[in-house]
């Protein structure tokens, strides 16, 4: 219960902390001037940190949906029986696209696609796959075998059991995938504004490129708080979704597996 | 009401049921009995087709199972397993719930029939139905799967070793209970055990099982007056041999009615093993029996018992 509370106190908080940060950062003038003396201006000034927030938002929150729904989708049909033999091919590919550097797939997706948002909202689809796959299977393969037998016996239908029974108990886990992939995003997607995308990534390129540390330390902080921030809010939609008694059964149940 | 003929089933060119035949009466109760890798799992499972056979028909209430799609007939069935396999997400009145909600019962009726199955398993409606199933022991928790078996009033109850798991003393509590649902339900049960003395308590009929064959069937009096093999011989366990056989029959069936004899009166129902335990612990030859209203009906004496 403790752990609960604390939970949700952090969530408000942290909210509270980056919507101050988003909005008042231009009110941060007289502090980064007296810490980073000679930059002008010296708060980044190209769009407002509110538009670079809901554009890098927006294209976190688009590329994430769509590999949650292929992960999610590849995850069922690779634990069903007509599925189960693309299991290892599906965990390769997943691989394959997690080890690939960010940069990399840019580098590719440019020529191929052009400048813009486009060629980073690839990126951060393949990057996203491998994490949610993973809790996916592991959540779908948690459930234990004997719910499903009963389930089955029961009379439902493979679709009754896979809604009704499996993902209900494995949602907790699922959702701690597109959790890891979603914040792994948040950071990856700064990378985005080197090839023509509106991210938080903006002030952090232009004051490396034009010699503005400031420019730099403001971008992070704004990606820093929105990628807690959004950790807490999808920890604590985690156990919302996660009944206690679920956990404790499943955990029951995998120590003896009678 | 549930007739197996000359069913087989393959797994990789090995035969794990081998040309089973078996009929099970409406309203009684038959015991699958036998080693693990018997095929008696395989064998109740075809029933309800979550294995499917390779030849060979069967047909439960006197329908062949293939003519209807699996899931309606799981829903005419009640299946309860070892391992219980209760939904831990939903509350016991949830999981009970299960088949009359699959079959779209109107709602009334479902809560109506959950406090009527939780009264039938002894467990009290107030306190239990909003449990998750992690909140109970192991006899609650096969409790509520037998229930949510019996939700929906199936004719036929299939149970897969349904009180392996559960400790000694447990284990006997659901033995009276399972009694106790059989005789208020008069459910046709098959049942699959690897203990003989828990089939002998609880069937009508056994089917031993050996190498996916029943290498016997019979009544317990039967197996154990004339166990057909040796491996039935090695099942029984000759230890003890002769109290088996005591406690598989009646005290009503041996009985002398009129005579009269002293003492407090065991029930006609007790088994003769009841009535040599009663004796040795009154240091008696005889006992007065009662009937079922209570009135002293006649005695019993030592030497009955070894007629």
């Amino acid at each position: 219960m403790t752990k609960r509370r604390t939970g949700w106190t952090a969530v408000v908080l942290a909210g509270l902390l980056f919507a101050a940060v988003l909005a008042f950062m231009p009110a941060l003038a007289p502090v980064f001037a007296w810490a980073f003396p000679g930059i002008e201006p010296p708060v980044y000034d190209g769009e407002t940190f509110v538009t670079l927030w809901l554009s890098h938002a927006g294209l976190v929150a688009t590329a994430s949906l769509v590999s949650a729904v292929l992960a999610v989708g590849l995850g069922i049909f690779v634990t069903r029986p007509a599925g189960r033999d693309f299991r290892v091919l599906a965990d390769a590919l997943a691989t394959i696209g997690q080890s690939c550097p960010p940069v990399a797939v840019l580098a590719v997706a440019v020529p191929a696609v052009g400048y813009g948002p486009l060629p980073t909202f690839i990126a951060l689809a393949i990057y996203g796959l491998l994490p949610i796959l993973e809790n996916t299977i592991a959540g779908l393969e948690s459930v234990p075998a004997a719910v499903r037998e009963a389930a089955t016996g029961m009379g439902l239908s493979p679709l009754q059991v896979l809604r009704q029974v499996e993902l209900p108990l494995a949602g907790a886990t699922i959702l701690a995938g597109i959790r890891t992939a979603v914040v792994i995003n948040i950071g990856t997607a700064t990378i985005g504004s080197t090839v023509g995308a509106v991210t938080l990534g903006t002030p952090i390129i232009d004051g490396l490129v034009g010699d503005k540390l400031p420019y730099v330390v403001q971008g992070a902080v704004v990606v820093g708080l929105f990628a807690v921030f959004t950790d807490l809010v999808l920890e604590a939609w985690g156990r919302l979704v996660s009944p206690p008694a679920a956990k404790s059964a499943l955990g029951k149940a995998k120590a003896n597996p009678a | 009401m549930i007739e197996l003929s000359n069913v087989v089933k393959t797994y990789a060119g090995r035969r794990i049921v081998d040309g089973v035949s078996l009929t099970v009466k409406r309203g009684e109760v038959c015991a699958l009995i036998g080693s693990s890798g018997s095929g008696k799992s395989t064998t109740l499972k075809m029933i309800n087709r979550l294995v499917e056979m390779t030849s060979g028909t069967i047909r439960v209430g006197g329908e062949d199972i293939e003519r209807l799609p699996p899931e309606m007939l799981r829903r005419r069935i009640g299946y309860v397993i070892q391992s219980v396999g209760l939904f831990p997400h939903w509350t016991v009145e949830e999981n009970i719930a299960t088949v009359p909600r699959l079959l779209n019962w109107p709602q009334p009726r479902i809560a109506e029939r959950v406090r009527e199955l939780l009264g039938l398993l002894r467990l009290d409606a107030r306190e239990y139905a909003g449990k998750y199933p992690h909140q109970l022991s192991g006899g609650q928790q096969q409790r509520v799967g037998v229930a949510r078996a019996l939700a929906a009033d199936p004719d036929i109850l299939l149970m897969d070793e349904p009180f392996g798991a559960l400790d000694p003393i447990t284990r006997g509590e659901m033995h009276a209970e399972f009694a106790h649902i059989h005789e208020t339900t008069k459910k046709t049960i098959l049942f699959v055990t690897h203990d003989m003395d828990e089939a002998l308590e609880l069937a009508d009929e056994l089917a031993v099982m050996e190498h996916g064959r029943i290498v016997q069937f019979g009544s317990p009096r039967q197996i154990l007056d004339r166990p057909a093999t040796e491996f039935v011989h090695d099942l029984i366990g000759m230890s003890q041999i002769g109290l088996k056989r005591l406690a598989v029959q009646r005290v009503a069936e041996r009985m002398r009615p009129g005579e009269p004899a002293p003492g407090d009166a065991i029930d006609a129902s007790a088994t003769l093993k009841d009535a040599l335990s009663r004796m040795i612990e009154r240091h008696t030859d005889r006992l007065a029996v009662r009937d079922e209203a209570g009135r002293v009906a006649g005695a019993i004496r030592l030497a009955d018992l070894v007629a």
